[in-house]
């Protein structure tokens, strides 16, 4: 195997983005990916396997069989979880991760979001911390994010934002109907709601036509290619360099490395389940908050008994992604309309500034529904079978609207990633164990939002509401996940540094979710895409042909 | 809508013996090695399963879950996805059955409609694990897609309202410019 410059663990947000900047730069590079590479072809719309109902599986990987992770609940006791289950806490594995099937809301952060600790002081018993970049040194590279890889959308309806050189590079979708009912009702209470922001085309945009607007839009691929993930712009643009070979159904084993305590390369499973290795100047972890940790803490060598970059047992604390909670309004009169991809319309005005809370998170509108979505999403009181639980499907099913928000979650250092001593996945490595819960104030912020869910649905009609609020006793990570190679300027607090070079090994980079000191309220794929971007810009001009420029 | 109306009108027995044809198309080979008509279910399982879940998706103006391919759908996957389930539903049914057996002096599939809600809610309480399973399952062949053997039809779509097939591409048309501030 030839040698290389760069090898990047993982083909998805962040992977696709670095092995596009990096392959452009001129550095050769090796991107590796454990999943396929989906066609059009592979791309079903199959309500009960997709990303998001899992019922039949996961559509977009990992399988179940042979990818077992192990969840700690709240007593202590360790389950073993197969990838399709919620505990498993699953983004995806393919060319794309969780991009290729996402529902694309691509959000920005607001300012207070990259200075929680300054802005509201660390609840006691959380792990609540600024991050050491702040919102204005990101900007340029949100901007590169929202036009190489294609938003569409209008902020000009909220004062609740960061400061932007300029306008989203695609206008938003018509409105569907329940952006029309929503709002005026935001308009009335005194919100500010707008047209939030998709990674979506709405018009020809980068050498591809319009979403189409069908039912199956969050959790499914696009056959139409309307969507914009790494796999549709960044990657086949770092191809094209000639410079980036894309190896699919390879997954990295460990980080390898030499006396010195430098990277040496990366050892890897291929397609036919042979270990190779593949050397490198540099090493980039991309994986996902979850596969990353567990990258590191395998990782392990004489001088890094527990694990790369895991000196001061760091590695995979602050574990988080999004506390959704929210409000179903039950409206006397139609309200869908059948029109993908559903969410529409959000507010920022409560993300930040309520006094005794902590935080906040945006409002929108949830993604367009499947019939299974609502079998447990009917009114109060309703039977859960039976004839009356069919009624209620008809009666509802075109007559609700969800809103929905992702309460930021309050960090501990007790929430965590780590591997497991007994359990291996199926090529012998220790499979990821998730343990410890995120502060509880985070479901106090949350309960409050579902209440402020619930008045924006009655003063839009809605005669019956539920608000969907609660407690998990476990961690919710998911496909938010973060945090768990956190980002710092204290070797003994953190695992990065703020150019995602990890502290004590300097040709060792984690570029992905993982390095996301807090998640804000927004969904996260944004923020890790101007990350990768960030980063790879630093990389390249720090990289002087083999080594660093010190 | 013809064929839906012609599907209210069978029998649930019926159904399920015209499911029985269905199934023995697809057993060729006999991946189970199972002498029946289903991939995994006996035919004695099967009535009983069919009972069951035609109490929690049952017919009204429109079909049942049996008469939707519901257990078509369950039986398909206790040989796929669902095979870690097999113990349960073994157990639950027979368990059922039992009850339906001590109670009433028959089984489940020959009790009243009555005597088998009056089962199926005794299930609900008394055999929790084995009851959600079997409703989540119900609920996911009915109103899943229908590549799966259930929702036969995409009967509960149509039942809903949808579009089947869905209306696809009219988004390029609609210029419409939204509210803005
Ligand atoms: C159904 C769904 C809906 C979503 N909706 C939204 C949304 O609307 N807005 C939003 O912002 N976010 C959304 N997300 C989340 C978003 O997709 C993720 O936040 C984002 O993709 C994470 O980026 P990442 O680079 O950290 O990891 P990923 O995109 O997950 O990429 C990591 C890749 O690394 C690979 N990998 C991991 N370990 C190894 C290894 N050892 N060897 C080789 N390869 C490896 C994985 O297979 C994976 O492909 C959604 C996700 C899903 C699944
Ligand atoms: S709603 Fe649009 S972007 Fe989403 S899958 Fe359908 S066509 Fe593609």
């Amino acid at each position: 195997m030839k040698r290389v410059n760069a090898v990047v663990v993982g083909a998805g947000a962040a992977g696709g983005i670095v092995a596009k900047e990096l392959a452009t730069a001129g550095l050769s590079v090796a991107l590796l990916e454990r999943g396929k590479w989906y066609t059009a072809n592979d791309c079903r719309k199959d309500d009960l396997r997709n990303q998001r109902v899992t019922a039949l599986g996961n559509a977009f990987g990992p399988e179940d069989e042979g990818n077992p992770r192990v969840l700690v609940d709240a007593k202590g006791v360790p389950h073993i979880v197969l990838a399709s289950e919620g505990g498993y806490q699953n983004d995806a594995a393919c060319v794309g991760g969780g991009t290729l099937s996402y529902g694309a809301q691509a959000w920005r952060y607001m300012p207070q979001d990259f200075r929680m600790r300054s802005t509201y002081g660390a609840p006691q018993g959380s792990s609540l911390e600024d991050w050491p970049i702040s919102y204005d040194d990101l900007e340029p590279y949100y901007d590169k994010a929202e036009y190489q890889i294609g938003i569409s959308g209008d902020y000009s309806g909220t004062p609740f934002k960061g400061p932007r050189k300029r306008d989203l590079p695609m206008p938003p979708l018509a409105p569907n109907r329940e952006f029309e009912i929503l709002w005026p009702a935001a308009k009335r209470l005194g919100l500010h709601p707008f047209h939030l922001p998709m990674a979506r085309n709405t018009v020809p945009y980068n050498g591809r036509g319009p979403c189409m607007r069908c039912r199956w839009c969050c959790g499914f691929a696009c056959e139409v290619d309307a969507k914009n993930g790494s796999q549709n712009t960044v990657i086949p643009v770092a191809l094209a360099t000639g410079n980036c070979d894309l190896r699919t159904e390879c997954m990295v084993k460990e980080i390898l490395t030499d006396d010195q305590g430098r990277a040496r390369g990366v050892s890897y499973f291929d397609a036919n389940g042979h270990l190779q290795e593949q050397l490198a100047d540099i090493v980039v972890v991309s994986g996902c908050a979850t596969e990353s940790a567990r990258l590191l803490l395998n990782s392990k060598s004489k001088l890094f008994p527990a694990g790369l970059g895991n000196r001061y047992d760091q590695v995979g604390r602050h574990l988080q992604g999004h506390h959704y909670t929210g409000a179903i309004g039950y409206f006397d009169f139609d309200t869908y309309d059948d029109v993908g991809p559903g969410a529409s319309i959000a507010i920022c005005d409560y993300n930040h500034g309520t006094p005794g809370l902590s935080g906040g998170g945006m409002l929108a509108n949830e993604f367009i529904r499947l019939p299974i979505h609502m079998i447990d999403r009917l009114p109060e009181n309703t039977p859960s079978w039976g004839p009356g639980h069919k009624k209620a499907m008809r009666d509802w099913h075109k007559r609700t609207i969800q809103v929905f928000g992702p309460t930021q979650q309050i960090p501990t250092a007790t929430g965590r990633v780590t591997v497991d001593p007994a359990v291996k996945d199926k090529w012998g490595m220790p499979v990821v164990r998730l343990e410890g819960n995120v502060h509880p104030h985070t479901f106090d912020i949350g309960d409050v939002q579902a209440k402020r869910a619930e008045a924006w649905l009655k003063e839009a009609g809605a005669i019956h509401t539920s608000l969907a609020t609660g407690r998990p006793e476990t961690v919710s990570a998911s496909q938010h996940q973060a945090g768990t190679c956190r980002m710092g300027n204290d070797p003994k607090g953190s695992v990065v540094n703020k150019f995602c070079q990890v502290h004590d090994v300097d040709n060792v980079f984690v570029i992905d979710g993982s390095v996301h000191v807090t998640n804000g309220g927004f969904n996260p794929a944004l923020t890790i895409m101007a990350v990768a971007f960030y980063a790879s810009d630093a990389l390249v001009h720090n990289w002087k042909g083999t080594g660093f420029r010190s | 809508m013809q064929s839906k109306n012609k599907a209210v009108a069978l029998t649930r027995r019926q159904f399920v013996a015209a499911g029985v044809l269905g199934g023995a198309a697809l057993a060729v080979g006999c991946k189970s090695g199972n002498q029946g008509n289903w991939d995994f279910l006996s035919d004695g399982q099967a009535r009983t399963l069919a009972a069951i879940c035609d109490q929690i998706v049952p017919a009204d103006e429109f079909p049942s879950a049996s008469q939707a391919g519901v257990l078509t759908y369950i039986d398909r996957q206790l040989f796929r996805h669902y095979r870690r389930h097999r113990d349960v539903y073994r157990e639950g049914l027979e368990h059922a059955n039992e009850l339906s057996r001590k109670r009433f002096a028959k089984d489940l599939a020959e009790a009243t409609p009555a005597q088998q809600l009056e089962i199926v809610s005794a299930l609900e309480k008394e055999e929790r694990p084995f009851f959600d399973l079997v409703r989540r399952h119900t609920m996911e062949g009915y109103y899943g897609s229908p590549r799966h053997g259930g929702n036969r039809d995409a009967v509960s779509w149509r039942m809903l309202g949808l579009d089947e097939p869905p209306v696809r591409g009219r988004a390029q048309y609609d210029m419409r410019k939204g509210a803005t501030s």
